[in-house]
């Protein structure tokens, strides 16, 4: 005689489980899977550390501007036949950067004009460029891969991940020797100016490495969503949050658990990667902003 | 008391065109200098000038051998970033230490005494942990200058620092910077604010459309005709903002 099971719905209950560990496991036995989870973090951590500064300095739209001019570069290269991109993508992006930040102070053409002026002009370049030397017979698919990354993320090789493990980590070390004086180009540049510091210098280093994580980012949620991964967590991070510090380290932590949620979710349930961590990104924004109604009302 | 800064004739100018010319002034240890002048007077260029962002165009401008730049602690006028950016008033004040710090990364511990120790002479120690937007307009000013305090602890230079305070803060804040001055930092505040000026300052460098009114002490300023005019006028306004309280106009 059968045992009479008590509960019928219990065994239901953990097969499902069972279904979802089996699941998860089998797709962490692909090395892919791994590499998409190493680089998406670490390209989260490095966008959202930039990002209070870059939101602060009122640059939301250089990681747009960047992106689209990454995506010129990106056709140039691929034009010029190139097989790794980044020896043309990377040099353009960087002076792009750099022109871009410069013209902040320099008043003939406004920020955000010329940031709306570079960002479809490349947009509209590279698009041309695609079409009149397509490098393959569906330029609508890759184009629509550029701009939203939807896959390219799953086919990273190891090269690529190496190449972000090193970029990133020179980010990151750049970022933690110069906090303080990012800190205080970003809240006071005429002071430190007029201290004896070369303010200069310190935005220029801010550009560079804007371009650097804007061209890692690319590979991630592809060149139109990159201002939400600068974006998103540093606007969370500042509706809660008071100071310079408490702002960096939770839009950090905000930005590599909406990078690993994302992630999982897009594997799990088949969406495009870029877009569900964006998504992620956007929900933490609007719990932040109302824990925020409550802790104003407190303070 | 040893001079600090000797300008001879000199003309100031911004991209080629000389905005100011003409000016003639010292400035010693201990004093409390003013700048008044009108807008677009070259009040601003000026700035950059005594802060050596800029040098002039012509004529001679010399200061002590030891002085270098970033000795003169800076009170800039208040820009939009700050206003709703995220940082704590321990924050800032320690980045008025940054300059000492060239390329090393991170505070020393004689840096950290010095903004308490700063943070205590101001009266902002108990502000410390406080969100820097959260604060009224006259504890920023307060906490600004702390930081340029930590910068450089001989020479201020104040940039309208009383605009947009209600009466109360701003006579606190005259007070808290006349104090300063008594404990012998030199005082150098650009100023639209006349009875302020005469009534705190003891020197007062007037600056008309591109050339130099008047430069001397305060006692002088008075009796001269610039001064004469201006008080007149000075007088005049205030009479008209207390008709105005009153609702005669």
């Amino acid at each position: 005689m059968r045992t009479y099971r008590k509960n019928p719905w219990k065994g239901r209950k953990t097969g499902l489980t069972n279904e979802f560990m089996a699941k998860l496991q089998l797709y962490f036995s692909y090395p892919f899977v791994w590499y998409a989870l190493i680089v998406g973090l670490l390209i989260a951590l490095c966008s959202s550390l930039l990002g209070v500064t870059l939101v602060l300095k009122r640059f939301s739209y250089i990681g747009d501007g960047l992106s689209h001019v990454a995506f010129g570069a990106m056709a140039i290269a691929g034009v010029l036949g190139l097989t790794n991109n980044m020896y043309v993508v990377l040099p353009i992006t960087v002076i792009s950067a750099v022109l871009l930040l410069r013209t902040g102070q320099n008043a003939k053409i406004n920020g955000d004009a010329a940031i709306a002026m570079i960002s479809v002009g490349a947009l509209a370049v590279g698009y041309m460029l695609m079409n009149l030397f397509p490098s393959s017979a569906n330029i609508s698919g890759d184009v629509c891969t550029t701009l939203f990354g939807s896959t390219s993320i799953l086919t990273l090789k190891p090269e690529d991940v190496i190449l972000c493990i090193i970029m990133s980590v020179i980010v990151i070390a750049v970022f933690l020797l110069f906090y303080h004086k990012i800190f205080a180009v970003t809240f006071d540049e005429n002071f430190i100016k007029a201290a004896g510091v070369k303010a200069e210098g310190y935005n220029l280093l801010i550009a560079i490495i804007t371009a650097l994580i804007i061209v890692l980012a690319m590979n991630l949620v592809g060149s139109l969503l990159i201002s939400a991964l600068i974006i998103f967590p540093a606007l969370s991070a500042m509706r809660v949050f008071r100071s310079f510090r408490s702002v960096i380290i939770c839009s950090a932590v905000i930005s590599v658990i909406c990078a690993g949620v994302g992630i999982f979710t897009s594997i799990m349930a088949g969406t495009p990667v870029g877009s569900t961590i964006v998504v992620t990104d956007i929900a933490v924004f609007f719990i932040f902003c109302i824990v925020s109604l409550f802790t104003r009302r407190k303070a | 008391m040893g001079n600090l800064l000797h300008c001879q004739d000199i003309v100031l100018g911004w991209e080629g065109s000389a905005v100011v010319s003409g000016l003639n002034f010292d400035i010693t240890e201990g004093d409390y200098l003013c700048i008044l002048g009108e807008n677009g007077s070259g009040k601003s260029t000026l700035i950059k000038a005594l802060l050596g962002l800029n040098k002039p165009m012509s004529g001679i401008m010399e200061r002590p051998a030891d002085m270098k730049a970033g000795d003169i602690g800076y009170l800039p006028q208040q820009n939009a970033i700050q206003r709703d950016f995220p940082a704590s008033v321990q924050e800032i004040v320690l980045s008025g230490c940054l300059p000492k710090c060239g390329l090393r990364p991170f505070y020393k511990k004689e840096e950290k005494e010095m903004v308490r120790s700063t943070m205590e002479r101001l009266g902002i120690t108990d502000l410390a942990k406080r969100c820097y937007r959260e604060l009224s307009g006259g504890q920023q000013q307060r906490v600004l200058i702390a930081r340029a305090l930590c910068a450089a602890q001989k020479v201020l230079l104040l940039d309208e620092p009383v605009t947009g305070l209600d009466p109360k803060a701003q006579l606190d804040l005259y007070d808290l910077i006349a104090e300063l001055n008594r404990n012998g930092v030199t005082i150098i505040m650009v100023s639209h604010d006349f009875g302020a000026a005469i009534r705190y300052a003891s020197h007062i460098l007037h600056i008309g459309a591109h050339h130099q009114l008047f430069f001397g002490r305060t006692a002088d300023y008075l009796k001269s005709e610039t001064g004469r005019i201006f008080s007149e006028s000075a007088h005049i306004q205030e009479e008209s903002v207390e008709r105005t309280e009153n609702g005669i106009d």
